[in-house]
């Protein structure tokens, strides 16, 4: 049929993968087991330990069955916003404090990225100057400077901040400068025969000239500091969507910890989304 | 004959009252090679459209460079106005080979940020009124809005040349603006710069690699010998009339010794500088003055 669209058949077919994947899901997590005789003695009481007694309908692991998957999500869902105290915040208090960490770094590292990535892709000597320093901090992970952080700043919040500015701004510095050194030479030309003035240049000439390639690398940075800043609130604790899948994971409830992943995927996703609207935004066809 | 005394007297005065002078130019890129050009000396009149030829590697592209400010010279001046040429200046408008619009503005932005750059303290509708004349003048209407890329090359050319005319500077340099275009493309284009040219008196010097588009549009026709070591070897007078038209081109009698002249200097005589040079024969070389269909060649 050639009324179909391949974005619609893709549609379909993803939704088909989804529902053979939950029905695999079901299949594993609730199957009956059959106990064998040479096995009954232990594991009947082992089972009873565990509240469970052999032979009965019952999960095979301790991983949430699908209906269990959906009273936790709905549970999570319906009270985004509650708030019993420290360890016990809805999932959008925590994910407000993941996305405001990420925002704050990634803010920083934007006004330190992108005029000292101008001034590096301007200036060779600049280039020479700062190169040898950004390729031995570049490959550092983030979470290696945390001790670091804690030591210095001695506020949890604000080290986590620190550690997803450190890791945004490579990408950042170093697509800035090389957009800004590869605006073609012409247009810099037309600009010089002008007579521009550098700050008029700078913004709109260079500027535009190398926003989709400043683009990718702020999308580049978004993509890792959401990946960071989980593992970073795990290491902290205290607050965001990090603490919170950790703090499942100490109340051994599989369900939450699993809603957790779902949500900082489907986060992760808008984002990037997002960049990849403002990249189109910027961009410009040759 | 009158025709050839009065070419000659012309050409006299051209360099008592020189609006642009070259002045023993070179450049060299290493210093272990030969330079590129060496011993370039010329003149332009104001209001003299003068066209420069040569093989590829000659350094057209760098005279034209030196003369916008762009580059600068191993040795030697230009001189301008009385002034040297030192950077660039809003005086001197470029229409670059590739047209080198900004891909992100539209047309009209492209022009205007041209006309903002040479009239900054212009409000807004004034410039955009003039960036729309002089896109009008280069037969643009309707396409004001439009991103360079949704544009034809004739179109996007059109656009660097209304850009370069919008500042209206007191020389244009052309750096081989037809060279992309096809040929029904180029001759319309070629037609308009030169009604716009005649109109306002515009000094131009440009680069062209076609022989036809320079007895078209030039007073003057520069001739460059083969690079390294490139000179100018000879400065060929246009001795078709003015008012020249594309399509009766070919009918005036001082067309074919014209076009016959400059194409087997291109086939064969751009060597011979070169071979001279290598031997040490041209120190102080002054290029001959020709006026093709009407004498010999006399010396400067």
């Amino acid at each position: 049929m050639k009324t179909v669209s391949i974005k619609v058949k893709g549609a379909i077919l993803s939704i088909v993968i989804l529902l053979m994947c939950l029905f695999i899901w079901h299949m594993a997590t609730t199957q009956k087991v059959v106990t064998s005789p040479s096995e009954s003695v232990n594991s009947s009481e082992y089972n009873s330990l565990m509240g469970q007694s052999g032979g009965e309908t019952v999960q095979k692991t301790g991983f949430p069955t699908l209906t269990q998957m959906g009273q936790t999500i709905y549970k999570q869902l319906s009270h985004p916003f509650y708030d019993n105290g420290p360890n016990d915040k809805g999932i959008g208090i925590q994910l407000a404090y993941s996305l405001a960490r990420v925002g704050l770094g990634f803010l920083l590292a934007m006004l330190v990225a992108i005029p000292l990535g101008f001034l590096i892709g301007m200036s060779p000597l600049a280039y020479e100057a700062f190169n040898p320093f950004i390729q031995i901090l570049k490959p550092i992970s983030p979470l290696a400077w945390m001790p670091i952080a804690l030591y210095t700043i001695k506020d949890s919040s604000i080290s986590g901040i620190f550690v997803i500015f450190i890791c945004s701004v490579w990408p950042m510095l170093l697509n800035t400068a090389f957009g800004v050194a590869n605006v073609r030479k012409e247009l810099l030309n037309v600009a010089k025969t002008l007579e521009v003035s550098p700050i008029r240049k700078a913004f709109l000439v260079i500027l535009p000239a190398a926003a989709p390639t400043i683009l990718t690398g702020m999308r580049i940075s978004m993509g890792i500091a959401w990946l960071v800043i989980v593992a970073a609130e795990m290491l902290v604790g205290g607050t965001g969507v990090g603490y919170f899948l950790w703090n499942e994971w100490n109340n051994l409830s599989l369900s939450s910890v699993i809603f957790a992943i779902l949500l900082i995927g489907i986060v992760g996703m808008l984002l990037d989304v997002a960049f990849g609207r403002l990249q189109k935004a910027v961009s410009y066809a040759d | 004959m009158w025709r050839s005394v009065d070419y000659k007297r012309r050409f006299r005065m051209q360099i008592e009252n020189s609006f642009l002078k070259v002045e023993n130019l070179s450049k060299s890129y290493r210093a272990d090679a030969p330079p590129v050009f060496e011993g370039i000396n010329f003149e332009i009149e104001r209001g003299e459209f003068v066209c420069i030829i040569g093989h590829s590697g000659c350094g057209k592209t760098t005279i034209l460079n030196v003369l916008a400010g762009l580059e600068e010279p191993t040795g030697g001046n230009a001189i301008m106005l009385g002034k040297y040429i030192k950077g660039p200046s809003l005086e001197r408008g470029v229409v670059f080979q590739g047209h080198a619009l900004m891909p992100w503005m539209t047309v009209l932005q492209n022009v205007c940020f041209a006309v903002k750059s040479k009239f900054p303290d212009w409000s807004k509708a004034k410039i955009s009124e003039h960036a729309m004349k002089y896109l009008a003048m280069v037969g643009l209407v309707n396409a004001e809005d439009k991103k360079p890329s949704e544009l034809s090359g004739g179109m996007k050319q059109r656009v660097g040349i209304a850009r370069a005319f919008a500042i209206e500077p007191k020389m244009l340099l052309l750096d081989e603006p037809f060279g992309a275009l096809d040929a029904l493309t180029r001759g319309v284009i070629q037609d308009e710069l030169l009604k716009i040219c005649s109109e306002t008196n515009q000094t131009v010097f440009m680069i062209t690699h076609d022989v036809d588009e320079a007895i078209l549009l030039s007073d003057k026709i520069l001739l460059m010998s083969n690079g390294p070591n490139a000179r100018i070897a000879e400065i060929v007078i246009n001795t078709l009339p003015k008012g020249r038209q594309r399509a009766h081109l070919h009918h005036d009698a001082m067309y074919y010794p014209m076009r016959n002249y400059l194409v087997d200097f291109l086939v064969n005589r751009s060597k011979d500088l070169q071979a001279r040079s290598a031997n040490g024969g041209l120190v102080g070389y002054q290029p001959i003055v020709v006026l093709p269909g009407i004498d010999a060649p006399v010396n400067q």
